[in-house]
C-alpha cells in the first residue's frame, strides 16, 4: 500500500523533474516571447560551447548599424577601441572613429569644443537626450542597442525574427497611426518602422544584402556588444570543466581510499 | 567546542596555545570532531553553503572596489565591470550565479532538517539559527539584486518595499523610512548598498553560532539514533574533508557550467535595461528562490492579508520542533510521515511555478490551494501524524543498522 503511493508519489516528483528537464533543453526550433509568439532559433556560429564569433558578420554588422540603425539607435557602452575585436587594426580603428565628431572640454577658455573622436571614445549617440529622441520618433522611444540581445528574452533570434517579422498587417487588423505591422513584435504593433529592405546596404565584401543576411549581420554584431568577452568565457569554461571533471575523479578515488577501513 | 586530544611539541605553537587556545579549537572543530559515520551525501551540503557564502563574499569585496552606488552610474559601473576590468565578468558572473546556487544548496540542506527530522531535541536552536542565517540570505540577495539598477532591480525594491505599507497606521511612514524619500531612489540604492555589504558579516557571524551549536549537540545522521559508542562515529578529518571535497568538485562543475555556458540562465533579461520608473515591465518576477513565497503573497486577495501569509510562512518554519510530534526522527522509520514529506516538496515547487506566472486563470486557483497545503502541513499533518503513526522498529545503535532477525 505505501509501496504503492510512494511509487505515485514518484512519478508525480520524477514528472515534474523530466518536464523541467525539457523546458531547460529548451525546444530547437520555436522560442516563446511571451504573448504566445512563436519564432525560429537561428543557427549561429556563436552558440554552443566552442562557439566563436563569425568575424565577417560582425563587420558587416557594424555597417548595417552604422548605415541603418544608428540613424535612431544609440550604442551607448561600446568603445570604439573594443572594434579590434571584429579584426580591425588600429589604424582601421582610428580612422573609423574620426568619421565621428564628440563634445570635449571645457578648454582653458572655459569653451566646450567638438573635435574629432578617438579610440577611446564611444559611439556617439543619435540624439542628444531622451526627449529628443521621442520628440523625433513619434513619441516612441529607441532603445539603446549595447545590451540589446541581453535585455530581450529570446535574445538574438528574437532580433533576428523581429528584424525580419514585418508585413501588411491582416485586413481585421486596427493598427495605430504611425505604427507598423510585426508578426514577432508582443501585440504585433511596433513604432518602429521597417527599418531594412533589400540592397540597403552595399556590403565591401560583395554579400548579398537580402533582409536576411541584414538581420542576420546585424544580429550577431549586437550579440558581440552585449557580451564582448563571450569568446574568452567560453575557452576558458572548456579549460576549466574538464580541469573540475578530473579532479573529480581524484576526489572521487582520495575518497573511497579514505573509506575504504569504514565498516 | 569538542573535547579536544591536541598535542604538539612545536614550540612557537605551543607558546600560541598558552595564550590564545585557537588552534586546539581549530582542531577540535575540523580534525576530531567525532561525526556519526553513517551520514550520507545529504550532509555535504552544509559545507557546502559555507562555501558559497565564502565565495560570494571573496567576489562581492572584489566587485564593490569597481561599483558604483548611485542611480546614474550604477547601471554603467556593472557594465564596465563587464567589459573594462580585468576579468570582470567572471568575477561577476561567479558572483550572480553561486548567489542562486547557495540558495538551492541552502533548500536542500533545509529539506534534509525536514526530512531527517533534524531540528528535534536537542538541535533546536541549530534549526533556529539555521533558518536566521536563511532570512538574512533572502534579505541580502534581495538587497543585491537591487544594486545593478537594472528594470526588474527597481521593481522589484518597489513592489517589496510597497508591502510594508500594508501594516496599518505607520505602513507609509516605514515605507519612506525605508526609501529614504517619497520615491524609490538614490537614497535607497545607497543604503542598500551598505545593508547588502553588512549583512554577510552578520551571515557569517551566524554561522560560527550555527558550528558551535552543532558541535555542541553533534550532528545528527540519517537514522537520527543518538551516538551511542565512540565505534559509531569517525572523526571529521579526513574522512568527511574527503567526502565534502567530493561533493564541492561536483558543485563548482555545476557552478561553472552556468558561470561559463549560461551566465544568465538564472536571471532576467529585463535586467539588462536601466531602471526606469516611467516605464513598468510587463511581469514583475522575483529570483527563482523567492517564488513559493510571491505566490503565498500573492494567493491572499488581501494586501495585509498577503503579507502575513508571506512572512508566516517562514515563521511557520521556526516552529517546527514543536509541531512535530513524533518520537522518531528520521523519517526513513516515518511510513506515513514520509509520504507528506515529498507531498510538501512537491507543493513547494507548485508554488515556485504559480509565483513564475501572472496571477490569472487557473494559476490564481493552484496558487490557493498550494498555500493553503503549505499551511496545513505544518499546523496539521505535522502534529497529527506525529501522533497518529506508528513508526518502523529503530536500529539499536549507528553501528548495528540491522536489528537482530531482520535482514536489509
Amino acid at each position: 500500500m505505501m509501496g504503492m503511493l510512494r511509487m505515485k508519489i514518484g512519478l508525480v516528483i520524477g514528472s515534474v523533474v523530466l518536464s523541467a528537464g525539457l523546458w531547460l533543453g529548451a525546444p530547437a526550433t520555436a522560442t516563446a516571447a511571451g504573448g504566445g509568439i512563436t519564432f525560429e532559433k537561428q543557427k549561429w556560429q556563436h552558440s554552443g560551447p566552442f562557439g566563436t564569433f563569425d568575424r565577417a558578420a560582425m563587420v558587416r554588422g557594424l555597417q548595417v548599424y552604422t548605415e541603418v540603425c544608428a540613424a535612431c539607435h544609440s550604442l551607448d557602452l561600446v568603445a570604439f577601441r573594443t572594434l579590434s575585436a571584429l579584426g580591425m587594426s588600429e589604424d582601421d580603428v582610428k580612422e573609423f572613429a574620426s568619421d565621428y565628431e564628440v563634445e570635449d572640454g571645457p578648454d582653458n577658455e572655459g569653451e566646450m569644443f567638438d573635435r574629432e573622436a578617438v579610440p577611446s571614445d564611444y559611439f556617439v549617440a543619435p540624439y542628444a537626450n531622451d526627449k529628443a529622441a521621442r520628440a523625433s520618433n513619434n513619441g516612441a522611444f529607441p532603445p539603446d542597442l549595447s545590451l540589446i540581445t541581453k535585455a530581450r528574452v529570446g535574445g538574438e533570434d528574437y532580433l533576428y525574427a523581429l528584424l525580419t517579422g514585418y508585413e501588411d498587417e491582416p485586413e481585421d487588423f486596427e493598427l495605430g497611426d504611425g505604427m507598423a505591422y510585426n508578426k514577432y513584435y508582443s501585440g504585433h504593433q511596433i513604432a518602429m518602422p521597417q527599418p531594412l529592405f533589400e540592397e540597403h546596404v552595399e556590403y565591401d565584401d560583395e554579400t548579398e544584402a537580402t533582409v536576411e543576411q541584414m538581420s542576420r549581420d546585424v544580429s550577431v554584431f549586437l550579440t558581440w556588444t552585449a557580451e564582448p568577452a563571450m569568446e574568452d568565457r567560453k575557452r576558458m569554461g572548456v579549460k576549466v570543466l574538464i580541469f573540475l571533471g578530473i579532479m573529480l575523479v581524484l576526489l572521487v578515488l582520495v575518497k573511497r581510499r579514505v573509506w575504504s577501513g569504514v565498516h | 567546542m569538542s573535547g579536544s586530544t591536541f598535542e604538539t611539541d612545536n614550540k612557537l605553537v605551543n607558546w600560541f596555545e598558552k595564550r590564545l587556545p585557537i588552534i586546539s579549537l581549530m582542531h577540535g572543530a575540523v580534525v576530531v570532531y567525532p561525526t556519526p559515520k553513517n551520514l550520507s551525501w545529504w550532509w555535504t551540503f552544509g559545507s557546502l553553503a559555507g562555501v558559497a557564502l565564502v565565495i560570494m563574499m571573496a567576489t562581492g569585496i572584489i566587485l564593490a572596489m569597481h561599483y558604483t552606488p548611485h542611480v546614474d552610474y550604477a547601471f554603467l559601473s556593472v557594465e564596465h565591470i563587464m567589459r573594462d576590468v580585468n576579468y570582470g565578468w567572471l568575477i561577476r558572473y561567479v558572483h550572480s550565479n553561486t548567489g542562486s546556487l547557495f540558495f538551492m544548496v541552502v533548500y536542500i540542506h533545509i529539506f534534509r532538517g525536514l526530512y531527517y527530522g533534524s531540528y528535534k531535541d536537542p538541535r533546536e536552536l541549530l534549526w533556529i539559527i539555521g533558518l536566521l542565517i536563511y532570512v538574512l540570505m533572502m534579505a541580502t540577495g534581495f538587497l543585491g539584486y537591487v544594486l545593478p539598477w537594472g528594470q526588474m532591480s527597481f521593481w522589484a525594491v518597489t513592489v517589496i518595499t510597497n508591502l510594508f505599507s500594508a501594516v496599518p497606521i505607520v505602513g507609509d511612514a516605514i515605507v519612506s523610512w525605508l526609501w529614504g524619500g517619497y520615491a524609490v531612489g538614490n537614497p535607497t540604492l545607497n543604503r542598500f548598498f551598505s545593508l547588502h555589504y553588512l549583512l554577510p558579516f552578520v551571515i557569517f557571524a551566524a554561522v560560527i553560532l550555527h558550528l558551535w551549536a552543532l558541535h555542541t549537540s553533534k550532528s545528527s545522521n540519517p537514522l537520527g539514533v543518538e551516538v551511542k559508542t565512540p565505534q559509531d562515529t569517525i572523526p571529521f578529518h579526513p574522512y568527511f574533508t574527503a567526502k565534502d571535497l567530493v561533493g564541492l568538485a561536483v558543485f563548482l562543475i555545476v557552478l561553472f557550467f552556468f558561470v561559463f555556458f549560461a551566465p544568465n540562465y538564472m536571471g532576467h533579461p529585463d535586467n539588462y535595461i536601466t531602471a526606469n520608473p516611467m516605464v513598468t515591465p510587463a511581469h514583475i518576477v522575483p529570483e527563482w528562490y523567492y517564488l513559493p513565497f510571491y505566490a503565498i503573497l500573492r494567493a491572499i486577495p488581501d494586501k495585509l492579508g498577503g503579507v502575513i501569509a508571506m512572512f508566516g510562512a517562514i515563521v511557520i518554519l521556526f516552529l517546527v520542533p514543536w509541531l512535530d510530534t513524533s518520537k522518531v526522527r528520521s523519517s526513513r522509520f516515518r511510513p506515513i510521515y514520509k509520504q507528506f514529506f515529498w507531498i510538501l516538496v512537491l507543493d513547494c515547487f507548485v508554488l515556485g511555478w504559480v509565483g513564475a506566472n501572472a496571477p490569472e486563470g487557473h494559476f490564481i486557483l493552484i496558487g490557493r490551494l498550494a498555500t493553503a497545503y503549505y499551511f496545513l502541513h505544518f499546523l496539521v499533518i505535522l502534529p497529527i501524524v506525529g501522533m497518529i503513526e506508528k513508526p518502523l522498529p529503530l536500529p539499536e545503535s549507528i553501528s548495528q543498522p540491522v536489528l537482530k532477525g531482520e535482514q536489509e
